[in-house]
């Protein structure tokens, strides 16, 4: 009675654990649950060429940064005969190439890949900005700038209300006189932002100017935006401009912040600058590994992802086989079949694996087959257990060989593969059965044999499935379940499908 | 339907399955240190002689391989013998020696053996070609059981065994097994033998199958099997419910032979009894086991083996 109840608690918790580390990956992580889901990456690039002028050349450029949205990963950086790293001073990333002896036209390129998921904003953790100077304007400017903040300070109560309000005003479909006259009519949205700063600016409040690349879902990019960002006594806050809303667009990928210049040349001139972003579909779960790899997520840190590829395909492999022992289990205890060792067929499952199915069957069936007959005679020299297991160990051996070489001849090349069973559990095999043909006869091998053959095949479709083979690399922890549905089985004490026909005799009596 | 029954229908007739028996008859009643009693059949001999059951003699133990020679001369005086791995189960390398023909041995098929066909069986054993999981094993030598006559009729050749399944001491199910021409001499079911179920009240037959179907005559012998009638019977089940107390296994089968002289024997214990008897009997023994139960919860039954053995051919037999 209690092994039942800790059996229930052990099988709870485990379902618990390996359900919920499951669920956790999925939903936080973001590791997609089935295969092949695709998720988007951008490659975004920056583009400067320019000419030099014999002097010292030293570029400066302002490099994206994450946000909450976005995982900026640096990538490549290209410029021949340049010096490149990459300066962090506080809210800014900017990269630098420099060189001594520079002379003609040069190109320099930077390339980020940007990943859905982020860190927390790093605008938000700016730090509090000084009191703005106030800008210059014209007399006329000045009456017009006048009035249009009147207005907007009427119809708002703080720094962001006024800001908002601003923006509506400097968008709007029909302009008022006061902004025509700021601003002209049809103006870049690089004006706006402009007139914008300055009208804050000139309101005593801190504002800056965003520029970014607005990315799109499965669509290139190429140009650069601008948003503003205002100071509103506590923290910055960012206004789209397109439909005067508080926050950072979704997919927007700052790239500089501020009236710091986007990019400045020194011994360098016919300077310009190109941006393009690619979008490109990934595997969702590579996605996941690379951007969780990148936050340092510890889940990664300690887990198979961490380890050196080669290890990571061990592992590939033998998380295969505890999948393997779970059909041993069901159709052993459930379905009832009888086979010729208990865990034989998910060593000769995984042979299948690597040899393909038909061919391993065949290759099993013939090693087995030669081998039993050859035995069948070493019966006869009446040895002793462990030289008759050896003996059996040096025929096995020798059939490979000859498997290998005259299906090699005969242009049969899978025949190589044989030597992916393992001899010493074949050698087994081939002992057992034939110590079941002389004490239990034919019809018992054939059914153990068969039991054992059929329980392989089927342990094989199961572990190539690409779901299985997919779930447990990605979620080990679904070996937790795994286990407890083997410990389930371990006190079901039902009836297994083979009784349903064994007892049935006994059944229709009544 | 399709020669299947539902899993209700099974639960109805009382039918106790494989994993219910791993389950609760034997994890719940066996404890793991009591298996080499019976699994060493060597220890299940002294057992027997220490608890005073009656059990074939044991001629002596080859445990070398070099002592195989000596066994020739040793065997001299036993014209009939049995040799066994100690550690064999299901009929596994067991030579059945019924006499002798000049330096040959006869089994009891009639065919002649030599020496060195002996040798090698025992060689075989010592190196635990018959043991579980091939490890080296000794070969014992015990008397052949020189079986009542009154079976003659049924068997073909060889012993024909009763097995007694006995629950917490209480015998539940017998039936016996007859060896047939395929069984070559041994009487285990999946190899061919006959096994009839037995009235566990009188010992008489109930019903016979072979391989799973039913049949109404010896296949070799052609005898009415329904006239089967185990003399001694009150004895060979109260021998079976003392194995209990001797062994201290809650879920046993014991196989006994009737020995023309010395009346049931032991032969072996089994501490993981098959399933078949049920087929056997016709009948499933999930009730008996209920009503053992239920006696033991209730009236506090006395261990006295034969008490028990009483009290079930009184009480069971009906359920
Ligand atoms: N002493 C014996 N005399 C005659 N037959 C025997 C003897 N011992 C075993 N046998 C035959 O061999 C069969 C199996 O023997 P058993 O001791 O039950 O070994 P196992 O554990 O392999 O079943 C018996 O049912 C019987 O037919
Ligand atoms: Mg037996």
């Amino acid at each position: 009675m209690t092994a039942k109840l800790q059996l229930r608690i052990i099988v709870g918790i485990l379902l618990f654990v390996g359900v919920g580390l499951t669920a956790f990956k999925h939903l936080e992580l973001g590791f997609p649950l089935l295969p092949g889901t695709k998720e988007t990456v951008w490659t975004a690039e920056a583009h400067v060429s320019f000419r030099a002028t014999g002097e010292p050349v030293r570029v400066t450029l302002s490099l994206p940064v994450n946000t909450n949205n976005l995982l900026v990963v640096d990538h490549s950086t290209a410029g021949r005969g340049f010096g490149f790293h990459i300066e962090e001073e506080g809210r800014a990333r900017k990269g630098v190439w420099q060189t001594r002896n520079p002379s003609g036209e040069y190109s320099l390129y930077y390339r980020a890949r940007v990943y859905r998921g982020g860190l927390p904003d790093l605008i938000n953790a700016l730090d509090a900005p000084a009191s703005p100077e106030k800008p210059v304007f014209s007399q006329a400017e000045g009456e017009s700038a006048d009035s249009i903040l009147a207005e907007a300070y009427e119809f708002s109560a703080d720094n962001e209300g006024l800001a908002l309000r601003l923006v509506q005003s400097l968008t709007a479909q029909e302009p008022t006189p006061a902004v025509l006259a700021l601003i002209g009519e049809n103006p870049s949205r690089h004006v706006r932002v402009n007139a914008a700063l300055r009208l804050m600016h000139s309101a005593g409040i801190p504002a800056e100017r965003v520029r970014g690349i607005l990315l799109e879902e499965r669509k290139n990019s190429s140009r650069l935006t601008d948003l503003l960002a205002i100071w509103n006594g506590e923290g910055w806050h960012v206004i789209d401009f397109d439909n005067a809303q508080v926050g950072l667009p979704e997919l927007f990928l700052p790239w500089q912040f501020g009236g710091d210049a986007l990019y400045e040349i020194e011994g360098g001139v016919d300077s310009s600058i190109r941006f393009s972003v690619i979008a490109d579909q990934i595997s969702g779960r590579h996605a996941a590994v690379t951007y969780n790899t990148e936050i340092g997520s510890s889940l990664i840190d300690f887990s198979i992802l961490s380890l050196p590829v080669e290890a990571q395909n061990a592992f590939a492999t033998l998380l295969l086989i505890p999948i393997g022992a779970l059909v041993v289990v069901v159709l052993r205890n459930i379905v009832g079949l009888r086979t010729s060792g208990t865990f034989m067929p998910i060593l000769i499952a995984l042979v299948f694996v690597q040899t393909e199915l038909l061919t391993g069957l065949v290759l099993f069936l013939i090693v087995v087959s030669s081998g039993l007959v050859i035995r069948g005679y070493l019966t006869s020299l009446n040895l002793l257990l462990v030289p008759r297991i050896a003996a059996v160990l040096v025929v096995v051996i020798t059939l490979y060989i000859a498997l290998s070489v005259i299906g090699f001849r005969l242009g049969i090349s899978e025949a190589l593969s044989v030597t992916f069973f393992p001899m010493i559990i074949i050698s087994w095999t081939i002992e057992r059965m034939s110590v079941l043909v002389e004490e239990e006869g034919m019809k018992e091998v054939f059914l153990q044999g068969g039991g054992s053959l059929l329980t392989a095949v089927i342990a094989y479709l199961v572990m190539t499935n690409r779901y299985i083979s997919y779930w447990t690399f990605e979620f080990p922890e679904l070996l937790l379940v795994g286990l407890a549905i083997i410990l389930v089985i371990g006190q079901y004490t039902g009836y297994r499908l083979s009784e349903l026909r064994r007892f049935e005799p006994l059944a229709r009596k009544d | 339907m399709l020669g299947l029954a539902t899993p209700r229908q099974l639960a109805k007739a009382g039918i106790v399955g494989m994993n219910r028996r791993n389950v609760e008859l034997i994890a719940q009643n066996n404890p793991r240190h009591l298996y080499p009693l019976v699994d060493d059949k060597l220890q299940t001999k002294k057992l027997a002689e220490e608890n005073g059951l009656d059990t074939p003699a044991l001629i002596g133990v080859v445990r070398l391989t070099g002592q195989i020679k000596e066994v020739h001369d040793f065997l001299k005086p036993h014209p009939q013998f049995v040799i066994k791995p100690a550690r064999g189960s299901g009929g596994k390398g067991i030579l059945v020696i019924s006499g002798r023909e000049g330096d040959d041995y006869v089994k009891p098929s009639g065919s002649l053996i030599g020496f060195e066909a002996v040798a090698r069986h025992i060689n075989n054993t010592l190196s635990g070609l018959y043991s579980l999981g091939g490890k080296p094993d000794v070969a014992m030598i015990e008397t052949m059981v020189d079986f009542d006559p009154i079976f003659d009729r049924f068997t073909f050749e060889g012993v024909p065994d009763i097995r007694v399944i006995v629950y917490k001491g209480f015998p539940v199910m017998a039936m016996t097994r007859l060896s047939t021409a395929a069984s070559d001499g041994k009487a285990n079911l999946h190899q061919g033998a006959v096994g009839v179920g037995l009235d566990i009240a009188t010992g008489k037959a109930l019903r016979a199958v072979q391989n799973g179907t039913p049949i109404t005559q010896h296949p070799d012998t052609g005898a009415n099997l329904a006239e089967i009638n185990v003399p001694h019977w009150e004895n060979l089940v109260r021998l079976s419910a003392r194995c209990q107390a001797a062994s201290g296994l809650g879920y046993l089968g014991a196989d006994i032979v009737l020995d023309k002289s010395e009346g049931p024997l032991v032969l072996e214990l089994n501490a993981r009894p098959g399933l078949a008897i049920q087929i056997a009997n016709g009948t499933g023994m999930a009730g008996r086991i209920d009503r053992v139960e239920q006696l033991i919860a209730r009236d506090n039954p006395p261990e006295d083996a034969v008490w028990r053995a009483n009290w079930s051919m009184k009480h069971l037999a009906a359920i």
